[in-house]
């Protein structure tokens, strides 16, 4: 599912002029084939229980997941190296997505599986400690972890790479590096989003079609989990035949051996059902990422939206403390006709409306280049994503279509089967 | 079964059998190119069957030379009611027959009286029953159009199992119903019913006093009767619980056929494969929808007849106990009493020879009925079964033909990159 660059690595290590202190990039540029992916194979082995205390000292249960990581040129060589391995919680997995969310805010992040199991049919059971569940979730961190290693930009981040290599400490280093306190509250970000007047139309665009986006797999997924449930009924009442003709044969004598091999085939057909659907479940969770996704973009957008917003109010700003020195200056001249201030007071309160729009102006070339930047970055990776979503969803209608002959192909054997044992009724 | 060779002497009945109308005669055309293929119909192939089993179980062979149908149900309306008439075509080769080809029109009421007559003039054979009054689950209206064509299904396969009868088939009743244009001067209503009722009472005064002993065919018949009712019943329902769950399984993929469609009209490139999801899903949703009709109109009507068959033949069983009651009862009183002997002598032999004619007819009756219910509901199941491996073919077809276009799109894209 993650992208998979044919492209030579160039593996160098050397980020000193690349990477600022909080791991962001300076410049724009990024080198072909560069991504941490090219360097590094990387997998979610396993999911394992834990017990310990949490932050207010009680005892819990929860899952840790294996991250195994090998050097790329030692599987290259055919060398097999034990790879290097280390435990992560999910919370630590969100953490990290967080962190990189607000250090690379025009960055479209790939997103974490479900923290709680949703459109979920009845047989699947909600709880997070289901194995299946589990299963599928490892799965889900994994791919995570190899979509942000192959990106292009977050695949640099030294965060990530800590993430990656070194199980202790690693927290209070993501807490060092306070992206917390670059976090965009809420509250502003909503303000924005009503008040911002010369949004960038393609982002408006992209915005409106991440509410379609969400909306559409959201009903898809709602509808397929409906879709199952009944299903499943079907294959199941099924097992009810295999049952009656079983007792049904012990009291026939020339149709007895029919009717009680076509039972047992029935039987197959009602279990056929449970690998199908879990099969199924895959292709849930593919549409399920892309849902997620959906808000990712978003994000991007709303940012965008701030950044534009912030850059209005400055400007606006800058031109009422413009009006402010203006008014100042013709208020100073019928303060002379009126003497209401001393010439000192007077002196003061202009040079720090003098300073204040020299800051003003300062802000308003700093909000000037961020949203610009933001804007560039922004849309270059939103057409990345945009063709990788095109990929990946085509990818998963034909695996779904696969799925669904493999269903038409179990039915027609057990049917054939069944067949066979009637006509020996 | 396309192999068999058929004996030189019913090849002249093989050439009846194509020609009879009411004898359902497919080809199988297995290419799925030129649109839907026609089921195989196992009746026809049945038919030879059961004629050969006929032809060993019975000292002569019984062919079938009434051919009748029913059809074309029409609302017949009165001052005083409403009610459906059916068209009952017969055709003949039968001498008894005036004529080779008889159009009468009949009511429900009109087969309920046949039947009647049939089972009171031989009262240890098995007579098919007829579907029922009416149906209470649901409510169904009595003229709604499912129901009508259900009971005219019925109503044509009674008729056809009378006709096949070596022996009801040349009732009297039968030729009555089949041939009389106005039938209700010819129906007596009053001894009918009253005969019934008189059997009735001595019914239950014989089941008071009790039977002696069952003989041991017929105990071993009445065990298997008690547990294939049963299991019978058992299969109906579930077979009546699968086409429910069906149907609403057929509910939840309408709506989701949709999400696919709605989708792509915000979508670019993704727009192309997710319309052909939604058609795909629809199409396969048809095929559902054929699937569920198909086991409601050819499994579980059957599997229903043979639920009120297996009443049938258990109420033939007690009237067949009932007999041998009476004629134990009678019997009895002759050996305990001196007076009337010889006039009791009489009416004992009489009773006895009754005895020995139900349980003959009884005895005949019942492998004919067995062979019937084992051709029936083998080829209602097979029948099921082949459905439903069409069913999973044709959706085969549809998700195989998605992929083959996403394989071109592809490698036109693969193309189009490349230039």
């Amino acid at each position: 599912m993650a992208e998979d660059g044919k492209d030579d690595s160039v593996a160098t290590d050397d980020d000193s002029d690349q990477t600022a202190a909080d791991g962001s990039l300076n410049n724009t540029m990024v080198e072909e084939g560069s991504t941490l992916l090219r360097r590094m194979e990387i997998c979610v082995a396993e999911a394992e229980k834990r017990s310990g205390k949490n932050a207010v000292s009680m005892q819990e249960t929860f899952t840790v997941y294996l991250i195994e990581t090998r050097p790329m040129d030692a599987v290259a060589d055919g060398r097999n190296p034990a790879p290097d391995s280390l435990w992560r919680r999910y919370s630590e997995f969100e953490l990290l997505r967080n962190y990189l969310i607000v250090t690379y805010p025009y960055i479209v992040a790939p997103p974490l599986p479900e923290k709680r199991a949703e459109f979920v049919w009845h047989k699947l059971s909600a709880d997070n400690m289901d194995p299946d569940f589990v299963e599928r979730r490892r799965v889900g961190l994994e791919n995570f972890l190899l979509r942000v290693a192959s990106h292009p930009v977050l695949s640099n981040d030294k965060i990530l790479y800590h993430f990656l290599t070194e199980e202790n400490g690693w927290k209070e280093v993501v807490y060092e590096t306070g992206f917390q306190a670059k976090a965009d509250s809420r509250l502003r970000a909503l303000s924005a989003t009503f008040r911002v007047r010369n949004p960038d139309k393609r982002f408006m665009e992209m915005k409106h079609y991440s509410d379609e986006l969400q909306s559409h797999t959201s009903q898809l997924l709602r509808a397929r989990a409906r879709v199952a449930d009944r299903l499943y009924g079907v294959y199941k009442v099924h097992g009810n035949y295999g049952r009656v003709f079983s007792e049904w044969s012990a009291i026939e004598k020339e149709m007895g051996d029919g009717l009680q091999s076509a039972g047992h085939h029935m039987d197959a057909y009602a279990a056929s059902i449970d690998d199908i659907l879990e099969e199924e479940e895959h292709y849930a969770d593919q549409l399920k990422e892309y849902l997620s996704y959906a808000e990712a973009l978003r994000a991007v957008c709303r940012k965008h939206e701030l950044a534009q917003f912030e850059l209005e109010m400055a400007s606006q700003d800058l031109i009422s403390k413009k009006q402010q020195l203006r008014t100042f200056s013709f208020k100073g001249m019928t303060n002379k006709l009126f003497g209401q201030e001393a010439p000192e007071q007077r002196e003061a309160k202009l040079k720090l409306l003098e300073e204040l729009i020299t800051e003003g102006e300062e802000t308003v070339k700093e909000k000037t280049v961020e949203c610009e930047e933001h804007v560039e970055r922004a849309w270059v990776d939103m057409q990345r994503f945009k063709e990788q979503k095109d990929k990946d969803l085509r990818e998963a209608l034909i695996n779904y279509a696969v799925m669904q002959i493999s269903m038409c192909k179990k039915g027609i054997q057990v049917w054939s089967n069944a067949k066979e044992c009637f006509l020996k009724m | 079964m396309s192999g068999q060779t058929v004996p030189a002497d019913f090849s002249g009945h093989m050439l009846d059998l194509d020609e009879d109308e009411d004898l359902d005669v497919f080809t199988k055309n297995t290419s799925l190119a030129d649109g839907s293929p026609m089921p195989n119909s196992p009746s026809s192939m049945v038919n030879q069957y059961r004629l050969e089993e006929d032809e060993e179980d019975q000292q002569g062979a019984f062919t079938k030379d009434v051919f009748v149908s029913v059809d074309n149900p029409e609302s017949h309306v009165t001052a005083i009611e409403t009610f459906i008439m059916y068209r009952v075509v017969t055709k003949t080769t039968r001498s008894e027959f005036d004529s080779s080809e008889y159009d009468v029109r009949r009511r429900y009421q009109d087969f309920l009286w046949l039947r009647s007559r049939l089972e009171e003039n031989h009262p240890t054979l098995i007579v098919h029953p007829l579907p029922e009054k009416f149906v209470m689950k649901g409510m169904v209206e009595r003229f709604n159009d499912d129901f009508i064509e259900t009971r005219r299904k019925a109503l044509h396969r009674f008729l056809n199992k009378i006709s096949e009868h070596p022996i009801l088939s040349y009732s009297q009743h039968f030729k009555v119903f089949l041939t009389a244009q106005d039938l209700a001067s010819q129906r007596k209503q009053g001894p009918g019913f009253l005969s019934r009722m008189g059997e009735t009472v001595r019914a239950v005064a014989n089941s008071v006093r009790g039977l002696r002993s069952r003989p041991e065919e017929f105990s071993t018949m009445h065990d298997y009767m008690e547990n294939f009712s049963n299991k019978i019943s058992s299969v109906d329902k579930v077979a009546q619980r699968i086409i429910k769950e069906q149907r609403e399984y057929l509910d939840e993929l309408k709506q989701y056929s949709p999400t696919y469609s709605q989708w792509a009209e915000s979508e670019q490139d993704l727009a192309e494969p997710l319309k052909a999801v939604a058609s795909c899903v629809e199409r396969c949703s048809k095929e559902t929808e054929e699937q569920v009709e198909h086991l409601s109109e050819v499994l579980v009507p059957t599997l229903h007849e043979y639920v009120l068959c297996a009443e049938t033949v258990k109420a033939v069983m007690r009237r067949r106990d009932n007999i041998q009651a009476e004629f134990e009862a009678k019997n009895e009183a002759l050996m305990s009493r001196k007076v009337d002997q010889e006039a009791l002598q009489e009416e004992v032999d009489a009773l006895g020879d009754r005895v020995e004619l139900a349980n003959n007819a009884l005895r005949g009756d019942w492998s004919r009925w067995q062979g019937s219910l084992r051709t029936d509901l083998r080829s209602a199941f097979i029948s099921a079964a082949e459905k439903n491996v069409e069913y999973y073919e044709k959706c085969l077809a549809v998700w195989e033909s998605f992929l083959m276009s996403q394989r071109e799109e592809s490698s036109e894209q693969k193309g189009e990159d490349a230039s």
